[in-house]
């Protein structure tokens, strides 16, 4: 764990114990008075404060931090899913696989939301299983469906609101994944266990 | 009848905005709230408002009719007026900043989404920017007078001060010290970030940062070498090396540069 500076009132914790999505599980519970954000990224956590004096409060209690796991508990998201995605056929082509092999390598895999971002709700899925594993379209699309399930790098992912993207396409969702009046408002935050499952 | 606000004409860019809604990073949500907060609570200040009553934040163009009798502000101006019913107001363009607000006695009483009056540009959360014809709708009065002292707006400044980042390594040898030693020019920005443009913060190598929270203020340098500085609809997650922070006070500032002008950064 190493703990780097972001601004008077900000600091990036990298390479915290248990991993980012379950550190920043377990600094919330230790509900730091004017700790303000606490965002988990890919191998860090951002902890933003109201000021200086909170931030230093805040650094004073990093060592009692335990792990926790998913905010909600140990229950696992099901999301079901029409493989008809238009990237689907390049897939296949491009990891050796036929298109029902990445249908069932996609499906059979257990995933975990590493941490948010790019939009409201948009979860980062770790467990894509390696053989699926792809750098992103070199030409993003400007425009991806809401619904729309699809891999790049080591992730999963379903787009929560039609927005540009470079994700490869897989299939698609009816699952509402962000919903601000809704309590709480994503579907997928950082912790959650996901499995897709074919409909 | 229901006082309101009846926009006219709604501008550029125009939206109605607060504090934000700070706490849902980890889902995704940016902060949002007003681009430069400290000019919009001065405003919210002048008519008597909570600094985080909810104004009409505008880029230009704004026109609007007084639906009852209001008392408003303007960041343009030093005091606040009443308006009677049915009173037209234009604003007036502000070539030396970005973002003017209109406050109004009692604040915009349109609904708030996840605790927050502010409409986010990038996820387009949040009330809808008003349309022409639209109202918006006026919260009850506040207990505090409206001030009665002039109080001009501060100038936009052209040096803000910043704070460490935490990936100043990822640049080349020199560049951090450029970042400091030049005259930035101004390109164009918005309620996302504020771009920037001279010499080129080379990276120290190529390589790929794992996406890792932003705040607002973040001097995030893209491979182009072109610094952004992250406002209030910033991505909550980002993958470009984040070299230096401007301190929460001169944000605000920051966001209000137009196009073409000069901006320094000092330690």
């Amino acid at each position: 764990m190493r703990v780097l500076p972001m601004g008077e009132r900000a600091a990036l914790v990298e390479d915290p114990p248990g991993g980012p999505a379950a550190w920043a599980a377990g600094l919330r519970t230790l509900a730091t008075d004017g700790v303000v954000e606490v965002v988990p990224g890919a191998r860090t956590v951002l902890v933003a404060c109201r000021d200086a004096a909170a931030l230093a409060a805040a650094m004073m209690s990093l060592d009692e931090v335990v792990p926790t796991i998913a905010e909600r508990g140990d229950s696992t998201v099901e999301i079901s899913v029409v493989y008809d995605g238009p990237d689907l056929a390049h897939v296949a082509a491009a990891t050796g696989l036929r298109r029902a092999e990445v249908v069932a390598r996609h499906q059979g895999a257990s995933y975990t939301v590493a941490f948010c971002g790019f939009a409201p709700g948009f979860a980062y899925l770790a467990g894509l299983p390696p053989e699926l594993h792809l750098p992103r379209r070199t030409t993003p699309r400007t425009r991806v469906p809401a619904g729309s399930v699809a891999i790049a790098s080591e992730y999963s992912a379903v787009y929560p609101r039609s927005s540009p993207g470079g994700w490869h396409l897989l299939g698609t969702t009816t699952a509402s994944l962000f919903d601000a009046g809704r309590d709480p408002p994503a579907l997928l935050a950082p912790g959650t266990s996901v499995r897709f499952v074919g409909s | 009848m229901t006082r309101a606000v009846e926009v006219v004409a709604a501008g550029v860019s125009t939206t109605v905005q607060d504090l934000g809604r700070p706490g849902f990073g980890h889902l995704g949500v940016s902060p949002a709230g007003a681009v430069d907060p400290q000019l919009a609570g001065r405003t919210n200040a002048l008519v008597g408002n909570d600094r985080g009553a909810a104004v009409i934040e505008t880029a230009a163009g704004l026109h609007f009719r007084a639906v009852g009798p209001l008392v408003i502000a303007t960041s343009a101006e030093a005091l606040p007026r009443s308006l009677h019913d049915g009173e037209e107001v234009t604003l007036p363009a502000d070539p030396t900043r970005r973002w003017q607000y209109v406050a109004v006695r009692g604040g915009l009483a349109v609904s708030a989404v996840l605790g927050s009056r502010s409409f986010d540009t990038m996820a387009g959360l949040g009330p809808a920017p008003p349309v022409d014809g639209d109202r918006l709708p006026v919260g009850p009065e506040p207990d505090r007078p409206v001030l009665g002292e002039p109080v001009p707006a501060p100038a936009v400044r052209d040096v803000v001060r910043i704070e460490a980042g935490p990936r100043a390594d990822w640049l080349a040898d020199g560049a951090v010290e450029l970042l400091t030693a030049v005259s930035w020019r101004v390109g164009p920005s918005n309620r996302v970030g504020t771009r920037l443009s001279g010499p080129k913060l080379a990276w120290a190598a190529t390589a790929e940062l794992p996406s890792e929270g932003l705040v607002r203020g973040a001097i995030q340098v893209p491979p182009d070498g072109q610094p952004v500085v992250m406002l209030a609809d910033h991505p909550t997650t980002g993958g470009y090396p984040v070299v230096a922070v401007v301190r929460a006070a001169d944000v605000g500032n920051v966001g209000q540069l137009p196009d073409g002008s000069r901006l320094r950064f000092r330690r």
